[in-house]
């Protein structure tokens, strides 16, 4: 379990490595600090100088490796746009792009189990037909033009919904606000939610259903119906802990992933989010803020897939984890 | 009163295009504590006998026409609700590969011990005793530790003991046993049927053994049937479907055993193939490959009817016989 827990660790470092030699490589090349620093009206010499002193003549290598230190103290550079640490905006805004997530976790986890069970036991009922056409358009349709769709219809048309922003939040700790403990702030979350679920949900529910489908056809199935146990039992015991294992795999990535959906979702629906900041911040060429915004969710996206490929181990017998890491 | 009895079951299946004849209109019984053998080729039709006898054909499979009376109800007519309190129950069965057959993510406990709850109000305490008792009985070492261990943990031989325990916790009266040892080791094949006949007889449980073997057979079971394409073409009793088969497909299966054989000399395999079940032929099903067939054969599918001790499904039976009793005297 050790050696496992510290070989997964140590590939998690080495991606994470990847993603600061990818980061440093944007900031490298990406606009001239020294332009952000002093503007156009100083001499040539005092460039060089400057240059000299904030060590941008040194090669790539040192560098690299004073970017990296820097990194691991926590120091991402400044935000030229911010004038602050560019890990301080980020971690400010971090709360907002999480609940987000959080709520359309929620959504997807919440309803593609009893969808994707139901249409898999029930493969030729209308309401199985209607919800697997429903995911085919689910999926095809970009979270963008969702979340634009969402808002014309529910908040422009019908007036159900608001169509930007936080709304009332409540303050947790530190830079944490939450929207989930007003009645606004639910109001306010859950088109965004919806929509940042808009692909993944459908996704899943496919997932889970064609799992599902294989495992009812397996011998341990049909045994457990030769035993005499009942259908509920089967399908919730027997056959839905062997259709999660795989799903738990596929939806580490996923939320990953999802991250990278929020720069969307957060746009549209104008979400103080890190998303909506990066996008602002690629306007205003702000690199180390840009270059923060990759190392972090590279390191969210690290983290979590660590997690759930521990908590797969865990939760299935037939992986030994005490062999895995040998 | 028998056990089981059959009459007339047929079993399709529903394909796309068609509806092909699994089993057609099979009839026997089976008494109390009495082993039966079903033997064939693949593709008998023998394992969906099995599945048919808990009426759980899947999908495309349905029974078609018959009865099946287990105990004089009648199991066709039965509702799901109804059918769930005889399986595992009074009716037990065994699935031939014991690497697939247990659950993978539930313990060794979990799985005998919702068995037990599914028919008997018992606690976890209690269902675990007994499953630790049953598990004795098919000599599993330290029972206790095995009901926290996983299918994975466990050999092919030991999971089979497991699933035949499994099959006695709540004292069936009828075990039917799909190929319980063909995925297994060849070494501990004889030691798991020897188990499985032990029990059957020292708890005077039924039995109903699926199989290609006639030599696992004559071993087994007091009474035989012998399959081809979805039929019963020769019913009786073990001793004397061995020593005296009357229809020339059981003549040919057991001509085919190994000890039949010389050493040194070829197996007697039975030339060709069983037809599918879409292109059966008309007339009696075994005539393309019998070398005995005449052109009634070809026709008119024979009846299986009374013949000696036996019952045999073949025109020809009575010539047959003469002729064999002839080469013998002479
Ligand atoms: N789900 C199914 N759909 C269509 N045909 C099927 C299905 N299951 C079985 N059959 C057919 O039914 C016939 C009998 O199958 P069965 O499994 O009973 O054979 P068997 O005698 O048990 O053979 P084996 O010795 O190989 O186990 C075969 O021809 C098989 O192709
Ligand atoms: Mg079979």
């Amino acid at each position: 379990m050790l050696a496992y827990l510290v070989k997964r660790v140590f590939q998690a470092i080495a991606v994470m490595f990847a993603i600061s030699l990818i980061g440093f490589a944007i900031q490298d090349n990406l606009g001239d600090p020294l332009r952000e620093l002093v503007g156009q009206s100083v001499s040539e010499e005092v460039r060089q100088q400057l240059r000299d002193e904030l060590g941008l003549n040194d090669s790539f290598m040192t560098q690299y490796l004073r970017f990296a230190g820097n990194a691991l103290q926590g120091d991402l550079g400044t935000s030229y746009f911010f004038k602050e640490p560019a890990l301080d905006v980020i971690l400010k805004k971090l709360p907002a792009t999480l609940e987000l997530v959080m709520g359309a976790t929620l959504i997807i986890v919440g309803l593609s189990v009893p969808l994707g069970v139901y249409t898999a036991i029930k493969p030729n009922a209308i309401l199985s037909r209607i919800i697997m056409g429903v995911s085919i358009i689910g999926i095809s349709i970009p979270v963008f033009l969702t979340a634009i769709l969402m808002i014309f219809v529910f908040s422009v048309e019908y007036g159900w919904f608001p169509s930007f922003g936080r709304g009332e939040v409540v303050h947790v700790f530190g830079s944490w606000d939450t929207n989930f403990l007003s009645a606004d702030g639910w109001m306010h979350i859950l088109l965004p939610s919806v929509a940042l679920a808009s692909i993944m949900l459908p996704l899943f529910v496919r997932l889970i259903r064609a799992e599902m489908m294989e495992v009812l056809q397996s011998e341990y199935v049909k045994y457990a119906k030769a035993k005499g146990i009942r259908p509920f039992r089967i399908y919730f015991v027997h056959a839905l802990k062997n259709t999660l294992l795989p799903v738990i795999t596929v939806g580490g990535v996923q939320i990953g992933t999802m991250v990278a959906y929020t720069i969307l979702t957060e746009t549209v629906f104008q979400w103080p989010g890190m998303g909506f900041m990066f996008l602002e911040a690629v306007n205003r060429v702000d690199t180390p803020l840009i270059v923060a915004y990759l190392i972090v969710v590279g390191f969210i996206f690290v983290v979590t897939n660590t997690i759930v490929d521990l908590i797969y181990g865990l939760v299935n017998p037939t992986v030994n984890l005490a062999r895995m890491g040998a | 009163m028998s056990l089981l009895s059959v009459r007339d079951l047929s079993v399709k299946f529903a394909m796309r295009d068609q509806t092909v004849t699994a089993l057609n209109h099979i009839s026997f019984d089976l008494a109390k504590g009495e082993r039966l053998g079903i033997v064939g080729e693949s593709g008998a039709g023998k394992s969906i006998t099995g599945f048919a006898l808990m009426n759980l054909l899947s999908r495309p499979g349905f029974i078609d026409s018959g009865s099946i009376h287990f105990e004089g109800e009648d199991i066709v007519q039965m509702s799901e609700a109804q059918m769930r309190t005889i399986r595992g129950n009074r009716m037990a069965m065994i699935f031939q590969d014991p690497m697939v057959t247990l659950n993978p993510v539930l313990t060794i406990g979990q799985q005998m011990v919702e068995t037990l709850q599914a028919h008997r109000k018992l606690s976890k305490a209690e269902a675990e005793q007994i499953a630790i008792v049953k598990l004795r009985e098919v000599y599993i070492p330290s029972p206790e530790e095995r009901l926290g261990q996983y299918p994975h943990e466990l050999s092919g031989g030991m999971r089979q003991r497991i699933i035949i325990a499994i099959a006695l916790l709540l004292d069936p009266e009828l075990i039917i046993a799909d190929e319980p040892t063909t995925a297994l080791d060849v070494t501990i094949q004889a030691d798991i049927m020897e188990l499985l006949l032990e029990l059957c007889q020292s708890n005077k449980v039924g039995l109903i053994l699926i199989t290609h073997d006639l030599g696992v057979v004559s071993q087994m079971t007091e009474r035989t049937l012998v399959m081809y394409a979805g039929r019963i073409i020769e019913a009786g009793r073990t001793r004397e479907i061995i020593n005296d088969p009357q229809h020339p497909y059981t003549q040919g299966l057991i001509n085919a055993l190994p000890q039949q054989t010389l050493p040194g000399q070829r197996l007697k395999q039975i030339p060709g193939n069983m037809p599918g079940l879409d292109a059966v032929p008309v007339g009696c099903p075994f005539a393309p490959r019998c070398q005995f067939a005449v052109d009634h054969c070809r026709t008119t599918l024979p009846e299986l009817v009374r013949y000696g001790d036996v019952e045999v499904a073949c025109h020809e039976v009575n010539r047959l016989h003469e002729t064999r009793t002839e080469d013998q005297s002479a």
